[in-house]
């Protein structure tokens, strides 16, 4: 490889550096993202320039496809399938590396006739293993994402030990693959075991643990990418995946402590299925109702409001009509916020987007520990979709399975009000004793329509 | 490979990994999703291995095949990864 190329590699890793510096300021995160997107082109020029011309038209024939597909894609995706939508590319991250790998191992084993040494060897297994489950993982998760599987954690007797056999009898094999390089069944067989443990390792984990699960699948395709670096030699390969593999690591951490549970916890699965016994039979939560016309008065009575958004929000779509609300509130010189948890929606960062995408100022969105004392001197907070990370239970029940996890202080604010579809628990089976509570007042009813109707009262009453 | 290359490798990895956590840790928690778009669009660096293995000559094996499968997938992740991160960015306002 001549020093040009090297150079340009090296060209690549400084803007993904510099990219990834800019994302952390919301000023300059488009020009970071367009800088490391410079990067990539940067180390696909130097590539070609160094590839044999006469495979150039099934080069560009497959790159013109796979450009089309994302482009297309990322023009159409809602703002509410973004999960999905990164769990997926997750996924082809992860396929793409393993792909890679084998296509290297067959090359020397099959066209070149080489012998892998035992550095190969080790990267092209680790690729498998990490492409494989990346893979996988990422398709469950997206199909659990977008409802096609159910939500539901998936547990059987002997999960754990079956996972942990798996990677045993992987690791024996991966002796066998190198040992015997020219029989393709052993890799062929550690792929398959690669892709089985991928689809074993997520299908326990349930719906409001994706954040968690997006973000360790995240963490791996960075990972399967720098293990593709060590195969190719490759430095580029590997400052761009321990950068992804970095991030990955420490969105799961913040999730994790988000929910106060560890991140074998979070693996381990089947979280919210034996809470029921022990703990649950307090008295029956007696809950106040109230209508479309109350709330509204009830909103051009007030001067402050906070609002808590959470999953059901974007289910419902209901943050366009939020905005409304908004603009009807700041009409009236109503102060007017909205409190974010950090394990609000289905990934990291999640409800930020869809409020950015009813155009709704990012300056009005505040974080947890920076509003978490306001709740107390505010007039009014609308829950919309959000259930355990409001829930009192956290601070006040050791019983509870939430017990412990940073919650929202929306209780102490002088009237709550809650807009929920019905009575259902949250995620994580645990009966809401907020909805009880003398302040508390529930708005059933879906949450774009029932807001909708409160938007146009409150344009009733001017 | 040789020990020397390995071990140079390995000082890349150690010291980039370093650096995300550095650089990942002072992320507002607002830019999260993006910076997850944005990173898995960083993911398709794999690209670069796809179009080599592409690229082999001796046509019509297992070897280019799985090259050029791989090279539609990075493509998806990295043109679909940027794309989507720059449409969410875009609507991140100030007012």
């Amino acid at each position: 490889m001549t020093i040009a190329v090297q150079l340009a590699y090296l060209l690549a890793s400084i803007l993904f550096i510099i990219g990834i510096k800019l994302l952390g300021k919301t000023k300059d995160a488009r020009r970071g993202n367009m800088l490391s997107a410079v990067g990539m082109l940067v180390a696909i020029a130097a590539t070609l320039i160094t590839l044999n011309i006469l495979s150039f038209i099934e080069i560009f024939g497959c790159m013109l496809v796979g450009g089309a597909i994302g482009l297309y894609y990322a023009k159409k995706v809602e703002m509410t399938q973004i999960p999905e939508m990164v769990a997926l590319f997750n996924g082809f991250g992860g396929l793409a590396s393993l792909s890679v790998a084998l296509s290297d191992h067959f090359l020397k084993t099959e066209v070149l006739s080489l012998e892998i040494d035992p550095v190969n060897s080790v990267s092209i297994i680790a690729s498998v293993l990490i492409g494989g489950i990346t893979f996988t993982g990422s398709i469950v998760a997206w199909l659990k994402l977008n409802g096609k599987i159910s939500g539901q954690p998936i547990t059987f007797k002997g999960q754990h030990l079956l996972n942990l056999a798996l990677l045993l009898s992987f690791l024996v094999i991966s002796v066998f693959t190198f040992l015997y390089q020219n029989d393709p069944m052993y890799i062929t067989i550690l792929v398959a075991m690669a892709l089985l443990v991928g689809i074993l390792i997520v299908i326990p984990i349930g719906g409001a643990d994706m954040p968690v699960v997006i973000s360790l699948l995240n963490s791996y395709s960075g990972m399967a990418a720098c293990a593709t670096g060590f195969i190719l030699n490759n430095n580029v390969l590997i400052v761009a995946g321990s950068l992804v593999g970095a991030s990955g690591i420490i969105l799961t951490q913040i999730m994790c402590k988000a929910m106060n549970r560890s991140l074998t916890n979070v693996l381990l699965g089947g979280f919210g299925q034996t809470v029921a016994a022990g703990g649950q039979d307090g008295p029956a939560i007696v809950i106040k109702e109230i209508g479309v016309e109350e709330t509204a008065m009830l909103f051009d009575s007030v001067s402050s409001v906070i609002v808590i958004p959470g999953y059901g929000m974007a289910v419902a779509q209901a943050q366009h009509v939020i905005r409304e609300l908004m603009e009807q509130c700041e009409k009236r010189g109503i102060d007017f916020k909205f409190a974010i948890h950090p394990v609000a929606g289905r990934m990291p960062g999640h409800m930020n987007v869809l409020l950015a995408e009813a155009n709704i100022s990012y300056d009005k969105l505040i974080e947890m520990e920076a509003i978490n004392d306001e709740f107390a001197n505010t007039d009014l907070v609308l829950i919309v979709g959000a259930n355990d990370v409001v829930n009192p239970a956290a601070r006040t029940n050791p019983q509870s399975p939430i017990y412990g996890m940073p919650i929202l202080n929306a209780d102490k604010a002088k009237t709550v009000i809650v807009s929920k579809r019905s009575m259902g628990k949250g995620y994580a089976g645990v009966e809401n004793e907020l909805f009880g509570y003398p302040n508390c007042l529930m708005l059933f009813g879906d949450a774009k329509q029932t807001i909708t109707k409160v938007v146009s009262e409150l344009k009733e009453l001017g | 490979m040789t020990l020397e290359s390995l071990i140079i490798l390995i000082y890349v990895l150690v010291l980039a990994s370093y650096l995300g956590f550095e650089l990942i840790t002072k992320v507002p928690p607002t830019l999260h999703t993006p910076l997850m778009s944005g990173s898995n669009a960083i993911s398709g660096i794999t690209i670069v291995g796809a179009l080599i293995a592409t690229s082999e000559l001796g046509f019509s094996t297992l070897s280019k095949y799985l090259g050029m499968l791989a090279l539609i997938l990075a493509t998806i992740n990295v043109v679909g990864g940027y794309a989507v991160t720059d449409r969410m960015l875009k609507m991140f306002k100030k007012k």
